[in-house]
């Protein structure tokens, strides 16, 4: 029973190749095997987005996906945010520690990844739209209101021609 | 690691896949489909599925589609919510399912989530089994015979079961042309956005002359699966189009509905009254939208 798989998957642009169970989430196989721990695991079934991380470039839950559905796809976890060379923060990172974004900093890395799918995507989202878009995660300290804020001041800061 | 231990398969071609699922069936092996998991992931973390073994349809490319076919909108079982919610050709030739397909999840359960896993899931509390049954929908499956259709009328047989066997692939649905005179609406209820729906009605129905004609109500969430509320549609057949009389629609489809279903988010007396509440909403809806 339960023989394992090799996979190959690039996260945050290195290219991984294991051996791993079927049974194992891409959400354990980010924190266990390749010891990114940038992606948290709350509920581990699909309720919080904690585990937030963009495959092929769209949001998706980590703990709602197995490490071998991964296999030759493109996997982007909050660690990819930061600047690889000046170790600047990304703008949304940035936002959120301007803004107040985050308290305990649990639900932070889901935020920040389903952030960056809609700010790509919409470089000018109304409020409802960064309610609409943010709608999938859950925190339990902020109250969202400050996490509001953070999206919309990234969003500022991110629009082309804005000063940097 | 939640999820019990379970063996994988990945078959590059549906007929692969259907040869997959018939042998270990035979042998009699607990054997599963997996499409975008976003159902069956979370059975499986919680062991309320213990599958030995998972066949993923992810590799099936050819099953990722949405075309137009002669004015039948087709779409291919793997591809996905977000997909379909963010085609033109979909909203511009089924504006219901396109409306509908926003009310799943959120981003990220569409993204992943496949227009064939929702079907095949048949969660009482979706939105698609209900629009299924007020449009035309037809669902193709491919088994070891070959091919065959399945009409939505007969799809969807009870909680979480459909009429397809398990060696049998959904490959398609599809939807057969809606016209343009025609009125549609959705309404639900949910405790979060996003949140499977306590209780929602979708509607679709003609206005000749300021009369109802052609009604179909279908509920989701408050049965074992999605049901015509077909005491409310016979009551409106031929009536004006004014609001009296879709409050009165509403009233009938809450007094017929047989049986809802309680839960401690709601009782069943909260989920008829939400039935009835949705109906007049949706059909107040769809009779003020802009042709
Ligand atoms: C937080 C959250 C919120 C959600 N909210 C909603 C909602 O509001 N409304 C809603 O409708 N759904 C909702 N869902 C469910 C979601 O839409 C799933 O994507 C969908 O039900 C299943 O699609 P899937 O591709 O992920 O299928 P999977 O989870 O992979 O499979 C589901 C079932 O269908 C079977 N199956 C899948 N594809 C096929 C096929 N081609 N042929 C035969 N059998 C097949 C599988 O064997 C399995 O039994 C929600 C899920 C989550 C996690
Ligand atoms: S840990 Fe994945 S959604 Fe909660
Ligand atoms: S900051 Fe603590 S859960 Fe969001």
């Amino acid at each position: 029973m339960s023989s394992k798989q090799r996979i190959e998957v690039r996260v945050n642009g290195i290219r991984h190749v294991r051996e791993v169970e079927p049974r194992l989430t891409l959400a354990d196989f980010l924190r266990h095997d390749l010891g990114l721990g940038g992606t948290h695991v709350g509920c581990e079934h699909g309720i919080c987005g904690a585990c937030t991380v963009l495959i092929d470039d769209r949001s998706a839950r980590a703990c709602l996906t197995l490490a071998v559905q991964a296999d030759g796809h493109e996997v982007a976890t909050v660690e990819s945010l930061r600047a690889p060379e000046s170790g600047a923060l990304h703008p949304i990172q940035q936002a959120f520690v301007d803004a107040h974004g985050l308290q305990c900093g649990f639900c932070t890395p889901g935020f920040m990844m389903t952030t960056l799918e809609l700010l790509r995507g919409n470089p000018d989202p109304t409020e409802e739209q960064i309610k609409e878009a943010l709608g999938g995660n859950l925190c339990r300290c902020t109250g969202y209101q400050s996490i509001l804020e953070s999206v919309k001041l990234a969003a500022q800061r991110m629009k082309p021609g804005a000063p940097a | 690691m939640k999820p019990a231990p379970f063996d994988y398969h990945a078959p590059a071609t549906l007929d692969e896949a259907v040869a997959l699922l018939t042998r270990l069936g035979d042998e009699g092996c607990d054997v599963k489909i997996i499409a975008g998991g976003q159902s069956l992931m979370p059975m499986l973390a919680l062991r309320v599925a213990r599958p030995e073994v998972l066949v993923d349809l992810g590799r099936l490319e050819a099953l990722d589609y949405i075309r137009d076919e002669g004015g039948t909108l087709v779409i291919g079982a793997m591809a996905s919510k977000q997909a379909a919610a963010d085609s033109d050709l979909v909203r511009r030739a089924q504006p219901l399912f396109q409306a509908a397909t926003e009310l799943v999840g959120h981003r990220q359960i569409r993204n992943r989530g496949t227009v064939g896993g929702s079907f095949a899931h048949a969660d009482p509390a979706s939105e698609y089994p209900a629009v299924a049954l007020v449009l035309d929908t037809e669902f193709e499956a491919v088994g070891p015979d070959g091919m065959r259709t399945i009409p939505a009328a007969d799809f969807f047989v009870t909680y979480m079961t459909t009429s397809l066997e398990a060696n049998e692939v959904l490959t398609a649905v599809k939807f057969a042309p809606f016209a343009p005179r025609r009125r549609w609406a959705i309404q639900e209820f949910a405790r979060r956005n996003g949140d499977l729906a306590l209780a929602g009605v979708a509607v679709t129905l003609d206005i000749e002359a300021g009369l109802c004609r052609d009604v179909r109500i279908a509920a989701f969430g408050v049965q074992a699966t999605a049901v015509r509320l077909t005491a409310a549609e016979r009551m409106l057949e031929g009536r004006p189009a004014q609001p009296q009389h879709f409050e009165e629609a509403g009233r009938v489809a809450a007094t017929a509905l047989d049986d809802p279903m309680g839960c401690i988010h709601a009782s069943p007396d909260y989920r008829r009254h939400l039935v009835g509440v949705l109906a007049a909403r949706a059909l107040t809806e769809a009779a003020a939208r802009p042709q």
